[in-house]
């Protein structure tokens, strides 16, 4: 990108858009030739439609599943990052928490977001601790790996020099961890998104304080298919949105140092 | 010539079982340039270790000189880290032990030009050769000014050019800042171009079977390397080694 070179492989974004475009253009030509009804399968153009009328509606919902999202992400990155820096000072707190953290992994979030929406009052607030649920592991798991993995004769040169914990901890393990926390946090981020979405489904709330997932539901009922395909770009293009932030944050923690950020030698 | 570090009966045996090392005794005496020679697996790494205090001998005793203070280690491995500048690595013993920022700056300045790395203070490790990364790492352990120096064979990794040359600026920075080098190694060459006295080891169990001195002067220019003496020195290394393979 920024290394000088005057040529830029343009093929790599062309081909997908190339693709993408005409994959659309032989939709929107099926649902004109075929008469296909918008209540079965609307065209790309009327959901571009769809999405322009109903702009005000669906930014609102957007912007609920998003906060939910971000808010999940940041709690699941402070607990996570949090409780594998307690992993890393103690083996045992390490042996008497971790298997509960893969008990909550592995529990599918469908099965206990309807207890977390009995117990939890606020429908919000229970959305996001799902969210958080499914958000949480990879980068407990990952920050937890990464602090384990600085260079053993790093962690004698510090033992050599008498470093504190605390130093070791800053100067040494936590860099170290850095590429594999912010690979957890790159799963991470979709995952928050999905467990929101996936919540609000069981939730199923009404009103003015509803996200994308109940958009869908709702024009599922009213049969206004056009808006539930609206809503579903725009849960997709969160995703996308979500991941390329995450990958563009993580390219700039780790370019000048990390092999994964390197550009390969041509 | 007074001993710095003190070695009395030492032994040395791992958590399964292995006696890695057994009865060494060893001076390491002030200033002076010490090689420990050996087959693989003699416990010279061990030794160095223990000198060290990053573990402790199983028996005997490690006494330090009264007063003397003051270590530093060179790993094999440069053992950077990798998402620090060479000047930010260099200045890392600085920073455990809280000096103060501007001067540690200054110090692991000075540092990395004694090594000959002035103007790579930003350079990140990866953009370093491997000569460069252990000039670092010499750097590094010398910016907080050791009396003595441990070195576990730092140069086996290198090409024959760059560890020469790193021979020759280590020999520099040994008289220079007078400093006491204990250097592991298992080239009968290097020992001979490097050091005043040579121990060599012998494996299973690890022990000094020999100890060598090599009265050849200083400083030891490149021409020290095809000169008659060297080879001598050589040769009795080599016949010492010799022995300790056969020992063991």
């Amino acid at each position: 990108m920024a290394d000088g070179r005057p040529t830029t492989d343009w093929s790599k974004f062309v081909a997908p858009l190339v693709l993408g475009l005409a994959a659309l253009a032989l939709w929107e030509g099926l649902v004109r030739a075929f008469k296909i009804p918008p209540y079965l399968l609307p065209g790309p153009i009327l959901i571009l439609q769809t999405l322009v009328t109903d702009w005000q509606t669906l930014m609102e919902s957007w912007w609920i599943t998003m906060s939910i999202s971000l808010a999940a992400l940041s709690v699941a990155v402070i607990l996570g990052v949090a409780l594998a820096v307690a992993f890393a000072a103690s083996k045992w707190i390490e042996r008497s928490f971790f298997p509960y953290a893969v008990v909550l992994q592995v529990t599918p979030i469908v099965a206990i977001a309807p207890l977390i929406i009995i117990w939890v009052n606020d429908v919000k607030l229970s959305l996001l601790i799902c969210a958080w649920i499914v958000a949480f592991f990879p980068i407990l798991s990952n920050t937890t790996v990464g602090l384990n993995s600085a260079d053993r004769n790093l962690v004698d040169l510090f033992r050599l020099y008498r470093a504190s914990g605390w130093q070791t901890l800053r100067y040494l393990k936590l860099p170290a961890a850095m590429p594999y926390f912010l690979a957890g946090l790159r799963i991470s981020g979709g995952l928050s998104l999905i467990g929101a979405v996936v919540a609000e489904f069981v939730a199923g709330t009404g009103g003015s304080q509803s996200g994308l997932a109940y958009r869908i539901l709702e024009s599922g009922y009213q049969l206004r298919i056009p808006r539930m395909f609206a809503a579903l770009a725009l849960i997709s293009a969160s995703g996308i949105l979500l991941f390329l932030a995450l990958s563009l944050l993580s390219h700039l923690c780790l370019r000048r140092w990390h092999e994964s950020a390197l550009k390969q030698e041509s | 010539m007074a001993a710095i570090v003190t070695c009395r009966n030492i032994a040395k045996r791992f958590a399964n079982g292995t006696l890695a090392l057994d009865d060494v005794s060893l001076d390491v005496v002030e200033h002076q340039f010490l090689s420990l020679l050996g087959p693989s697996g003699c416990g010279k790494s061990t030794l160095l270790r223990l000198i060290a205090g990053l573990s402790e001998p199983s028996a005997g005793k490690i006494d330090w000189q009264a007063g003397a203070s003051g270590l530093s280690f060179v790993f094999q491995e440069p053992t950077l880290m990798p998402w620090a500048t060479a000047l930010d690595n260099v200045l890392l013993p600085l920073r455990l032990a809280h000096v103060p920022t501007a001067e540690r700056q200054d110090r692991a300045t000075v540092a990395l030009a004694q090594v000959g790395l002035a103007g790579f203070e930003k350079s990140y490790p990866r953009e370093l050769s491997g000569g460069m990364k252990m000039r670092v790492s010499i750097a590094r352990a010398l910016v907080t000014r050791p009396k003595v120096l441990l070195m576990d064979e730092p140069f086996a990794a290198l090409d024959e050019i760059t560890r020469f040359r790193l021979n020759n600026d280590l020999l520099e920075l040994w008289q220079r800042e007078s400093l006491t080098v204990v250097f592991v190694t298992h080239s009968v060459f290097e020992s001979a171009f490097l050091s005043q006295r040579i121990a060599v080891m012998a494996a299973r169990p690890g022990r000094v079977i020999e100890d060598i001195a090599v009265d050849a002067p200083y400083p030891r220019l490149p021409d020290y390397r095809t000169s008659l003496t060297y080879n001598e020195h050589c040769r009795r290394a080599s016949a010492a080694l010799e022995r300790a393979m056969a020992h063991g």
